[in-house]
């Protein structure tokens, strides 16, 4: 088939973004639209004493100023974390009141203490730059060490030392004893830099009041309409669900930043009903900086030890974690869940403890950014595996190739259950495809050049498909992560797939069609997905972790199977055979072995009509489902880079790149190798350009593109892409996940060529110029003063 | 307010626009023109190029009133009615784009690339690509398929030339 699985199908989505016809929030406008524009704290700790709305007020334009006052006042409720998670002495986390607009404090650069709605943007602008706000500054902290240490700046007071939870999973004694026995043991600092997750797409809000009806509309940028919808409405009061309709659009990237509900969309709400106009904020890049939940940002001490033959014997991980000023939706699980428990990696490690502190400072709130937690852990084992290698004189592929897990399913210390993989099959791709076997030539080649050439590895395992929901409600989740759809045939034999996953990039209306097409055997083009709007879909917990399609091509493929068995009834009653013998194949529905048929479409119509269909089946063709996970899925890979490195400018040039990856049964080859080149792209920016930097006052200094740098195309190599499928065992299709992969993946990878090229392997994250440089300079021997 | 004559998309458009307005809020707001795209507020993500007078413009940078007489192409300009533009298609065909919200400055920025080299006679190679699009970030695609869609619409653009060099 070629438009089925597994086929090269080019999208569909396309022809509305490539001639300018994308609808994205921020190209919606209302009849008497008014804007709105933040009044933020340019102080990174301060109390709010006074807020002077009377000039901005008078300005031209201006619809309204309102503070947080108010906003509380009329019973909009606190930001929430969803996820509980407990402290190793039982106490529950420490959750700061974060409120949609400051009300008495302010806690980093950016925080929000008013909005004026305006009837053009620039004079909502303008007027917010009037609003005078008297602070009393206070000191602040932005590094999570320091905001733990004694006499740190305090930002909540009922998270006393600013810890939110001190947690920890796995055996401290037996992990000890392990590492005390130890032949070998490799120590090493890892900080995981914080990140921007830098959509190109900014936020934007368009929020409109129906008095009349008391119904609400927003169109927002959101990975997860529903659950935006309700969360506005059973956390912050915002409506009830049934009059409150929430829609994103065509989304530009969200990568993590977009799952969450920020004050500036409560605000919009809020904002709309008090002065009954449509308003609308949308992002500035700068404002972007500020306020989107960043990535990343631990510091860990690591140490893990083998015994005399290379096998691990145990791994101790202390981890501390900068949650930023507030706990931002998901942010709890992060260093927890989506972390620690993957730091077994691909390997059979008996003995695992991490302790994770998460910590309140002065900066934007963290929170998950593509891969979120398993890069953390990723990074950290695959730069131990690689240093340790090196430490003991060990080949590094040998090395980790001793400690691969081989068996499946296997039981890590760290709850999770590996269902599949063939880390072997993985490394060995990888291997042939980089020609490591040639990489010694190559580095003799390019030493003659007088550059640095090096080989690094990295071999990542993650946890996808998030999440069976009796699993993570165990583990504290405020939600289930199961995903929902329905299956609508026509009267004329059409089909409109309603999913709860929501696509801001990832393809859906090509590759959820392609699974449809696939299974009825009907063209491509008469399959259309339906997403991103409450009122059109059931329900659906949206698109993060790599869930799209594990858990939401899944539950399209339950509604199929009820609409499929509704269709051989059909069939079966009106060209009177068994229902056994019916097959549906090519756009046709028959009896197995014989000329007897019915066209795809006269199924269709027949369930409209009603005319003559078996006793007591209701007419209609349309089936929802609700599809919950058995397990997470584990996609896995194996990555080499290659670079070389300037010793005199310390500059890093990725000179090949190659990804072997298992995600599973694949549906769109073409997409899936999409999702890598991005995933990896990230990953090299991590790796080499991209910090977010705070100086000790907490003023961001890395507030737009002139200080963060992204990755551009000369920072990036063209991929070399290889696939070694295992079939997920858990779930319809086979479907492991591919979209975080690379971003996991990568940074490792990256790190550990250029530790290798320089010959020292105490670098930190980004890999600048400078940093290399100095690195550089600093291990070769000093030439004698003349 | 100043008044401005330009055309747009081969249309002629007049408007009175305050000084103060750049050119990509005038395509948005005043045209409702949203394909091209604001993704940066200090000149530097390519999301708003547009052409203007057939040259590559970030529209962030230009103010709407010093642009009177001026010709200007955005995205929705660029295909022949159904019929897309060989840089559109090549998008297209090699996956070139995932969110869409860079893609109406990538695609400006790959035509305005094409047409200069090709001008000038010299080739657009894979590493000259990547060099041209320093003006340009994508978060999505990681670039390879944006350098090989411009390498594609590069060569489909001169083969279609080929004809009328041997006609000549
Ligand atoms: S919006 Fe013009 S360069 Fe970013
Ligand atoms: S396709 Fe999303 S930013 Fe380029």
């Amino acid at each position: 088939m070629t438009e089925g699985i597994g086929a090269r199908v080019k999208r569909t989505e396309d022809r509305r973004f490539i001639t300018g016809k994308g609808k994205y929030t921020d190209d919606i406008r209302m009849e008497n639209q008014a804007y709105a524009a933040f009044v933020r704290s340019p102080h990174a700790h301060a109390k709010v004493t006074g807020i002077d709305r009377s000039a901005a007020e008078a300005m031209e334009g201006v619809v309204a100023v309102l503070d947080g006052h108010q906003l509380t006042g009329d019973g909009i409720g606190n930001i929430i974390c969803g996820w509980a998670i407990t402290s190793k002495d039982g106490s529950a986390m420490n959750m700061g009141a974060w409120s949609a607009l400051a009300t008495d404090r302010v806690r980093y650069v950016g925080d929000a203490v008013a909005v004026v709605i305006a009837d053009t943007a620039a004079q909502a602008r303008l007027a917010a730059e009037a609003v005078e706000v008297e602070y009393e500054e206070l000191p602040a902290v932005t590094n999570a060490e320091k905001a733990l240490a004694e006499g740190a700046p305090q930002l909540h007071d009922n998270a006393p030392g600013n810890l939110i939870y001190d947690w920890e999973i796995g055996e401290e004694a037996a992990t000890d004893e392990a590492l005390a026995g130890a032949a070998h043991v490799t120590e090493l600092p890892i900080v995981n830099n914080r990140v921007s997750p830098n959509a190109m797409e900014p936020r934007s809000a368009v929020a409109i009041y129906d008095e009349a009806d008391e119904h609400y509309t927003l169109y927002t940028t959101s990975q997860n309409p529903h659950v935006a919808r309700l969360v506005l409405s059973a956390f912050y009061n915002v409506a009830p669900e049934h009059k409150l309709r929430v829609v994103a659009p065509d989304v530009g990237g969200g990568f993590g930043s977009k799952i969450y509900i920020y004050p500036e969309e409560i605000t919009c709400l809020w904002a709309s009903m008090k002065t009954g106009r449509s308003v609308k904020w949308t992002s500035t890049r700068s404002e972007a900086f500020m306020t989107d939940a960043h990535g990343r940002d631990h510091v860990s001490k690591a140490r893990i030890g083998f015994d005399t033959e290379g096998k691990i014997v145990g791994l101790k991980v202390d981890t501390i974690a900068n949650f930023g000023a507030y706990m931002s939706l998901f942010s709890s699980a992060v260093p927890t869940y989506l972390y620690a428990t993957l730091l077994s990696g691909q390997y059979d490690i008996q003995n695992i403890h991490c302790n994770v502190r998460a910590v309140y400072t002065n900066t934007v709130p963290v929170d998950a950014y593509r891969g979120a937690g398993r890069p953390e852990a990723c990074y950290l084992v695959e730069r131990l595996m690689e240093t340790a290698a090196r430490e003991m004189g060990a080949d590094p592929a040998e090395l980790r190739r001793k400690n691969f897990i081989t068996e499946f399913p296997h039981q890590t210390p760290v709850i999770m259950n590996y269902d599949s993989g063939d880390f072997h099959g993985n490394l060995d791709k990888a291997m042939a495809a980089a020609d490591v076997a040639g990489f010694d030539e190559r580095r003799k080649e390019a030493a003659a050049r007088g550059k640095l050439r090096g080989l690094g590895y990295s071999c990542y395992i993650e946890a996808c498909g998030i999440a069976p929901s009796a699993a993570v409600g165990s583990l504290g989740a405020g939600v289930g992560l199961w995903e929902s759809a329905e299956v609508r045939v026509n009267p004329v034999g059409t089909i409109e797939v309603l999913t709860g996953s929501h696509s801001h990039g990832q393809g859906h209306e090509t590759t959820f069609a392609q699974v449809v097409a696939d299974r009825f055997g009907v063209p491509l083009n008469s399959v259309s997905i339906v997403h991103g709007d409450t009122d059109k879909v059931q329900f659906g917990m949206g698109t993060y972790g790599s869930r799209s399609g594990a858990v939401g091509l899944s539950a399209i493929s339950r509604a199929m199977d009820k609409v499929e068995a509704k269709v051989k009834k059909i069939a079966a009653h009106t060209l009177e055979a068994a229902e056994d013998d019916i097959v549906i194949e090519g756009g046709e529905v028959k009896v197995a072995g014989t000329d007897r048929k019915m066209a795809w479409h006269e199924v269709g119509l027949a369930a409209y009509t009603g005319h003559n269909l078996p006793p007591d089946m209701e007419p209609g063709l349309k089936e929802g489902a609700f599809y919950d996970p058995v397990n997470f899925t584990f996609p896995a890979g194996a990555y080499i880079c290659e670079v070389e490195v300037d010793p005199d400018t310390g500059v890093t040039e990725i000179v090949q790149f190659t990804a072997a990856d298992d995600f599973g049964t694949i549906i769109n080859p073409m997409i899936v190798e999409g999702q890598v080149h991005g995933g990896v792209a990230q990953g090299i920016g991590q790796a080499l350009l991209e910090n977010v930097v705070y100086d000790d006052a907490g003023q961001l200094l890395t507030g737009s593109y002139m200080d963060y740098a992204m990755p551009r195309a000369w920072d990036t190599p063209f991929y070399t892409l290889e696939h070694n499928t295992t079939v997920c065992p858990n779930n319809p299709l086979g479907l492991k996940g591919c979209g975080e992969a690379g971003a996991i993946g990568a940074p490792p990878a990256v790190i550990n060529a250029i530790t290798d090229a320089i010959g020292d392997n105490d670098l930190q994250m980004p890999a600048t110029p400078q940093k290399v440089w100095r690195m550089i300079q600093a291990t070769q021997t000093p030439i004698a003063a003349e | 307010m100043t008044n401005v004559n330009l055309t747009v998309n081969g249309k002629p458009v007049r408007r009175d626009v305050p000084d103060t307005t750049l050119l990509s809020d005038f395509l948005r707001e005043d045209l409702r023109l949203t394909g091209t795209h604001v993704g940066c507020d200090t000149s530097q993500c390519g999301a708003c190029v547009v052409h203007v007078n057939g040259k590559a413009v970030k529209s962030c940078t230009a103010l709407a009133v010093s642009l009177d007489g001026a010709e200007v192409t955005t995205i929705e300009g660029v295909a022949q009615g159904r019929e897309l533009h060989p840089m559109q298609a090549a998008f297209n065909d090699h996956h070139a784009l995932q969110c869409g919200f860079c893609t109406p400055g990538m695609i400006m920025s790959g035509i305005d690339m094409v047409n200069r080299y090709r001008a000038a006679g010299k080739d657009l190679d894979a590493e000259t690509i990547r060099h041209e699009l320093e003006g340009n970030i994508c978060r999505c695609t990681g670039y390879h398929n944006i350098v090989r869609a411009i390498e594609d619409a590069a060569a489909r653009i001169q083969g279609a030339d080929a004809p009328a060099h041997a006609a000549e």
